[in-house]
């Protein structure tokens, strides 16, 4: 094995990580108040609307790429399933971890388990994120068991791989939807470019762009680190299937803010149109005029920039839901202290640093099975590939 | 029978015995720099706001159908057949959704503590259930806050605006107001002067969430289905296309 040397970005973890140690000891010593900036007036911040919010959508493309391939039965993308589901997977603990951060009583994080609220809506969220949490680890079991090469124990995880599938595609579309319920509680607090009776809609329709899009994103950045990355014609049809998703949810989203005449409160201005205008130019219209010339469309570099276009802009959408939005009725102005700050990029930067060792390690990026057990039960995946069309 | 408070703003002296009566009850300290604060906060679980010479209180408003109680992952806030609000702490994650959710921002937290809770004013449902009046309209003076059955307060409300249609703002506040709450306000001047939200709906918030949480099931069993339907085509499509190649072989 090669001696460990510091290159310039593991520089920046190690110090992005030390910082992440102090504010974690501050915080569990000194309480919430000392170290963010919530209140009474602002009790959601950074840690809920960054590494909550954006965390479940940013894995989302661990549903949309599982149902893809074994349900949908598009083969092709298979080479991709693993990293997506590496993805979600550590997406959803470090979203656990955050929590952590971020309640009160992080101990108490299984309470809702055993102390039933089926009203709540973050009964349900709790409930989801415990549950994926589980269905990821079995889907990304298998790597492991590889590995370790234990036959029984594949073989097992291979019988029950669709419902597992199934039950995983279920979950997150409960959860990334219940996600945008849980402002439906709040009409007399959330600014109307963001509250609508559509939210959960709406994000549901949102994460799975942005799954879309980190898989064409992780896709080019495994390329650029590992060497490995998709054939150009799947990553094409990615982009394809991004452009419809962008252009349905810029459908529902602009009828939606018409129709309850919030469209016009731009004109007033101020510091939720400007991040409206963000969202709305970052996340919809730049990708979708730039997916839809063929040219950009079919080209790595062009694919590339819109992925990190509708990613940026979504995370603006969360951000905005979580934060800009409830600004004004709670009549603060919320900016994340700087332990807030150094927890998240640390939760980042660690999310980072264990799929950078994972690819490392594991057979996350595989041409094809290798596994010699799985070659009788080979599905003739030439064979459909002809018909399958996104 | 449903208890209720009713807090009549022109009777009031601003003598903040209530305040005071509060702390004790709940075992919260009180001098004069508490006093002074105009804000409900974890150590202070009403408050007597004042403008010029008109006051308004704050308290939990208790509210008929909860959206704290509805909103809480743990059930550790759940509404009481005689009208308050209880807040278990052993139950609370500390989530801070209650907070977020509450339509007149009453909840508040311990923020400077490594372990906090959720604090609020919760009707004294421990004197409630014995039939006492909460400590807050035992000690008050002049009758501004007063204990009894909602049904009677809100009669009484009523008489009261009638009989001096010029003195009142003609609106109970917590009437309707998210489908009505178990404090109920009287004021001569509008009540957004003091902070109380004008534009809130008359139906309870929590169906808003309930309604899309009620389709859930369905959503799940039609969804599984159609999910393994999908698969059962396209293996089945891919099984006969294996089937094909090999004996075209």
């Amino acid at each position: 094995m090669a001696t460990f040397r510091w290159t310039f970005w593991k520089v920046v973890l190690a110090f992005v990580l030390l910082a992440g140690a102090v504010a974690t000891v501050l915080r569990f010593s000194e309480g919430l108040g000392a170290t963010t900036n919530l209140s009474d007036a602002f009790p959601w911040g950074l840690w809920i609307g960054f590494d909550v919010m954006c965390g479940v959508m940013l894995a989302a493309g661990g549903f949309t790429l599982t149902a893809t391939v074994y349900i949908f039965n598009l083969k092709k993308f298979k080479p991709i399933v693993r990293p997506t589901v590496l993805t979600a997977f550590l997406g959803y603990l470090l979203v656990v971890i955050a929590l952590l951060f971020d309640l009160g009583r992080g101990y108490r994080i299984w309470h809702p388990l055993v102390m039933w609220n089926p009203r709540s809506v973050m009964f349900e969220v709790a409930w989801c994120v415990t549950l994926y949490t589980m269905v990821l680890a079995l889907e990304f079991a298998p790597i492991i068991f590889e590995r370790l090469r234990l036959e029984k124990l594949l073989r097992i995880q291979r019988a029950i791989s669709i419902p597992l599938v199934i039950a995983g595609v279920m979950l997150s579309t409960l959860h990334q939807s219940s996600l945008g319920s849980l402002y439906l509680i709040v009409p007399g607090k959330l600014h109307p470019f963001w509250y609508t009776p559509l939210l959960p809609l709406l994000f549901f329709v949102s994460a799975i762009c942005v799954g879309l899009a980190m898989t064409i994103f992780e896709s080019s950045m495994s390329a650029r680190h590992f060497g490995k990355q998709l054939e150009m014609p799947l990553l094409i049809r990615l982009g394809r299937a991004l452009l419809v998703g962008l252009i349905v949810y810029s459908v529902l989203r602009f009828q939606d803010v018409f129709d309850r005449g919030a469209l016009k409160l731009i004109t007033r201005g101020g510091w939720e149109s400007g991040l409206f205008l963000l969202e709305i130019a970052m996340g919809l219209v730049a990708p979708i005029v730039l997916l839809i010339f063929p040219k950009v469309r079919e080209s790595s570099g062009g694919l590339y920039i819109s992925s990190v276009l509708v990613v940026l802009g979504f995370v603006t959408n969360r951000m905005n839901v979580a934060i800009t939005g409830m600004e004004a009725s709670a009549g603060v102005h919320y900016f994340p202290k700087w332990t807030e700050l150094a927890v998240t990029a640390s939760i980042i930067g660690a999310g980072f640093g264990i799929f950078a060792a994972a690819v490392k390690y594991l057979p996350i990026f595989v041409a094809e099975e290798a596994h010699p057990a799985s070659a009788e039960r080979r599905e003739p995946e030439l064979a459909v590939l002809s018909h399958a069309r996104l | 029978m449903s208890k209720g408070i009713l807090y009549d703003a022109t009777l009031c002296i601003d003598c903040k015995l209530c305040e005071r009566a509060c702390a004790e009850k709940h075992g919260l300290p009180y001098n004069e720099a508490i006093a002074a604060e105009e804000k409900q906060s974890a150590h202070k679980l009403t408050v007597v706001m004042d403008k010029g010479d008109k006051y308004m209180r704050r308290l939990c408003m208790n509210c008929q159908d909860p959206t704290c109680a509805s909103v809480c992952p743990v059930a550790a806030l759940r509404k009481t057949a005689e009208g308050p609000v209880t807040y278990d702490a052993s139950r609370c994650i500390g989530c801070r959704y209650c907070m977020l959710a509450c339509p007149f921002s009453v909840p508040k937290y311990q923020w400077n503590t490594a372990l906090p809770l959720v604090q609020k004013c919760d009707m004294c449902a421990d004197r409630v259930a014995q039939g006492l009046p909460t400590a807050c309209a035992a000690a008050c003076p002049t009758g501004a806050t007063k204990f009894g059955d909602r049904d009677a307060l809100i009669a009484e409300a009523q008489d009261r605006i009638a009989k001096n249609p010029e003195q009142y703002v003609h609106h109970i506040y917590g009437l309707t107001e998210v489908g009505g709450t178990s404090v109920l306000l009287l004021s001569s001047v509008p009540f957004e002067e003091f902070g109380y939200p004008v534009h809130v709906d008359n139906q309870p918030l929590p169906m808003l969430t309930w309604h899309v949480l009620s389709e859930l099931p369905q959503v799940v069993t039609f969804g599984a289905a159609l999910l393994g339907g999908i698969w059962w085509i396209t293996s089945r499509r891919q099984a006969v296309a294996a089937a094909e190649a090999k004996s075209g072989d």
